[in-house]
C-alpha cells in the first residue's frame, strides 16, 4: 500500500493538466423536472468543465441537484436548456464514454463476481477475450481475483463496491461518474476504500467526477472541488485542492483543515442564496 | 432448521470444532424436530383410528361418513378393475396441462404488462374484476364455447391459474428495484436487455412462487371443471358418488386427491429448492 501511495505521489509531479483537453463541459445548463403538482427547478445556469485526468468533486447541500448534474453527464437525463458535452458530443449511455457508479453496488445476486463485472461489456456487446482479460486484470488490481467465482452475498460491503467499480471501469470509459459511492458503507470501510479507489483512478489515469456531501472526502480525493448552491444548483465556487498524495496523507496534512473551513463557509453561504 | 442441520453435520465431521454446549444445543434441536414429526404422525394416525373406531361402534353412521377400511376397500376395488389409475391419469393430465399453460400464458401476459405501463394502467380495472370474479361462474360459457369435454376442464384450470399468475408475477416484476434498472440504463441497455438480464433472473423466486400458487389453483379449476362436465377423473368420481349416494367412493376420491395434491406441491417445492441452490441463494 505504501509503495502504491509513493507511486501515486510520483505521478503527481508530472504535469497532468498541460494538455488542457476538456473531457466534459457544461454551458449554462438548466434542468426542470415536471411533476403533477409542481415543476421543480433542479439546476440553473450551471457551467463548468472537467479536464482530462482530473479528479473533480461536486459538493453541495443535500438535495441541491448534484445527482441531476451527474445524470446529465451520463446522458440519462437531458438538460432543459444549455449544453452538456462529453468528449465534444451530447452524452448517450449507449456510447461507452461514461461509466456511472451508484451509491449501492447493485451487483446481481445470481451472477458470480466475474459475471457481474462483465455485465457492462455484455450489454454493450463488447465482450471479447481481450476485454474479458482486461476486466479480470482490473479485478486483480482490486485484490478481488480470489473472489471471481464467489457470489456477491459472500463479499463484504467494501469488496462489493470495489467489484462495482471494476464493472464500471471494465469498458474503459472516458469519464467516470461516482455518485456518493461510499455513503452506504461504514466509516472505516469508507476511509480504506476511498484510499484504494483513489489510487486505482489515479494510476489508471481516469478522469473522474465525484458527487459527495462529505466535505472531507471531497478534499481527500479530488484535485478540484466545485461547490454548488442549494436548489436550483449553480456553481458557487471552484476550489483547486493543492494537497498531494492519497486520501490518508491528505487528511493528515496541515492544510486539510483550511480547505475544510473554506468549503464549509462556501456551503453555509450557499444556503443563504435560496432565501 | 437448515443451519442447524449444516452445523450438526460439521460437528459430526469435526467433533473437536463444536463445544459441549453446542452439541447439547444441537441435540435439543433434533429432539424438538423429532417431537414435531411425531405429533404430526400421531394426529394423522389418530384421525383415521378414531374415524374407524367410531364408525365400527356406530357413533357415526358409516353409510354417510364411510370409514377408513371402506375407503381402502373402495380404492382397492377401483384399482383391481383398472379404473383408479384411469381417473387419476385423467385428472393429473388436466391439472398438468392447465397449470403449465396457465403459468406460461400468465407469465407472458405479465411480461406484456411490465413492458407497457400504459397498457397496465388501461387494463388494471379489468384485471381487478377478473381476479375478483369467481371463475366457476364462467363454467357454462366455457362449455358452450369449447365443448363439453376435457377441453372445458382444461380451459377452466387455465383460466383460474392464469389470472393468479399474472397478478403474482407482475407484482414480482414491479418489485425489482428501480435503481437496478437505472444501473442498466447507465450502461446503455435496451429494455429487452434490462428484462433478460435483470428483471427475469431476479424474478425466478417469484416465478416459482407463482408456480406453487398456480398448481393449487389448477386443482381447483380441474375439480370444478369435472363437477360441471366430465366422464372421468377424480372430480367426476366425487360428483357421481354423491349423486348415487356412494359416500365410500366420495371419501376414497378425496383421500386420493389429498395425496396427489401433496405430491404435486412437494415436487414443485423440491424443484424450487434445487433451483435456488444452483443460483447460490440457499
Amino acid at each position: 500500500m505504501n509503495e502504491e501511495e509513493k507511486r501515486t505521489g510520483a505521478e503527481r509531479t508530472q504535469p497532468r493538466f498541460d494538455l488542457g483537453e476538456s473531457v466534459a463541459k457544461l454551458t449554462d445548463v438548466s434542468l426542470v423536472y415536471h411533476g403533477i403538482k409542481q415543476e421543480t427547478e433542479a439546476v440553473r445556469n450551471c457551467s463548468f468543465e472537467v479536464k482530462k485526468g482530473e479528479f473533480t468533486a461536486l459538493v453541495g447541500p443535500s438535495g441541491c441537484g448534484k445527482t441531476s448534474v451527474l445524470s446529465m453527464l451520463a446522458g440519462i437525463v437531458k438538460p432543459s436548456s444549455g449544453s452538456v458535452l462529453v468528449s465534444g458530443k451530447p452524452p448517450d449511455p449507449r456510447d461507452n464514454l461514461t461509466g456511472y457508479m451508484l451509491q449501492r453496488d447493485h451487483l446481481l445476486d445470481w451472477r458470480t463476481i466475474e459475471d457481474n463485472v462483465l455485465l457492462g461489456l455484455e450489454v454493450k456487446g463488447l465482450l471479447s477475450d481481450e476485454t474479458r482479460a482486461y476486466a479480470l486484470e482490473l479485478l486483480d488490481k482490486c485484490a478481488l481475483s480470489a473472489f471471481a467465482r464467489h457470489y456477491p452475498r459472500q463479499l463484504s460491503g467494501g469488496m462489493r463496491q470495489k467489484a462495482a467499480l471494476v464493472r464500471t471501469l471494465a469498458f474503459s470509459p472516458e469519464l467516470l461518474l461516482l455518485d456518493e459511492p461510499f455513503s452506504a458503507l461504514d466509516y472505516q470501510t469508507r476511509l480504506l476504500l476511498s484510499g484504494e479507489v483513489h489510487s486505482i483512478i489515479k494510476r489508471g489515469g481516469y478522469t473522474a467526477v465525484l458527487v459527495t456531501h462529505d466535505i472531507s472526502e471531497a478534499i481527500a480525493m479530488s484535485d478540484r472541488i466545485i461547490v454548488f448552491s442549494s436548489r436550483p444548483a449553480h456553481v458557487r465556487r471552484e476550489i483547486e485542492v493543492g494537497l498531494s498524495g492519497g486520501p490518508m496523507e491528505r487528511r493528515a496534512s496541515p492544510g486539510f483543515n483550511d480547505y475544510f473551513d473554506l468549503v464549509w463557509s462556501e456551503l453555509e453561504g450557499g444556503k443563504g442564496d435560496a432565501h | 432448521m437448515r443451519i442447524d442441520r449444516l452445523s450438526a453435520e460439521k460437528a459430526r465431521r469435526n467433533p473437536a470444532e463444536a463445544s459441549k454446549e453446542h452439541i447439547a444445543f444441537l441435540k435439543r434441536v433434533r429432539r424438538h424436530n423429532r417431537f414435531i414429526i411425531a405429533i404430526q404422525l400421531a394426529i394423522l394416525v389418530s384421525f383415521f383410528a378414531l374415524w374407524e373406531l367410531f364408525s365400527r361402534l356406530g357413533v357415526i353412521n358409516s353409510f354417510i361418513f364411510s370409514s377408513p377400511s371402506r375407503v381402502a376397500e373402495t380404492i382397492a376395488r377401483l384399482h383391481s378393475n383398472g379404473e383408479l389409475f384411469h381417473h387419476i391419469g385423467v385428472t393429473m393430465l388436466e391439472t398438468a396441462l392447465g397449470f403449465t399453460l396457465g403459468t406460461l400464458a400468465g407469465t407472458l401476459f405479465a411480461v406484456l404488462l411490465w413492458w407497457s405501463p400504459t397498457l397496465e394502467r388501461i387494463l388494471d380495472p379489468y384485471m381487478v374484476v377478473l381476479n375478483a370474479l369467481p371463475k366457476i361462474a364462467l363454467g357454462p360459457i366455457l362449455i358452450v364455447w369449447v365443448g363439453s369435454g376435457m377441453e372445458a376442464i382444461i380451459a377452466m384450470a387455465l383460466l383460474v391459474s392464469t389470472v393468479v399468475t399474472v397478478m403474482t408475477v407482475l407484482t414480482g416484476f414491479n418489485d425489482i428495484s428501480l435503481e437496478k434498472q437505472l444501473l442498466m440504463k447507465t450502461l446503455g441497455a435496451t429494455r429487452l436487455q434490462t428484462f433478460l438480464k435483470v428483471i427475469l433472473p431476479a424474478s425466478v423466486p417469484t416465478l416459482i412462487g407463482a408456480l406453487k400458487l398456480s398448481v393449487g389453483m389448477s386443482w381447483v379449476g380441474v375439480i370444478v371443471g369435472e363437477y360441471l362436465v366430465s366422464k372421468a377423473g377424480l372430480g367426476y368420481l366425487i360428483v357421481y358418488g354423491g349423486q348415487v349416494f356412494k359416500l365410500d367412493l366420495v371419501m376414497a376420491s378425496i383421500v386420493v386427491l389429498c395425496v396427489l395434491a401433496a405430491i404435486m406441491y412437494y415436487a414443485v417445492a423440491i424443484w424450487e429448492r434445487s433451483i435456488l441452490r444452483r443460483r447460490g441463494e440457499r
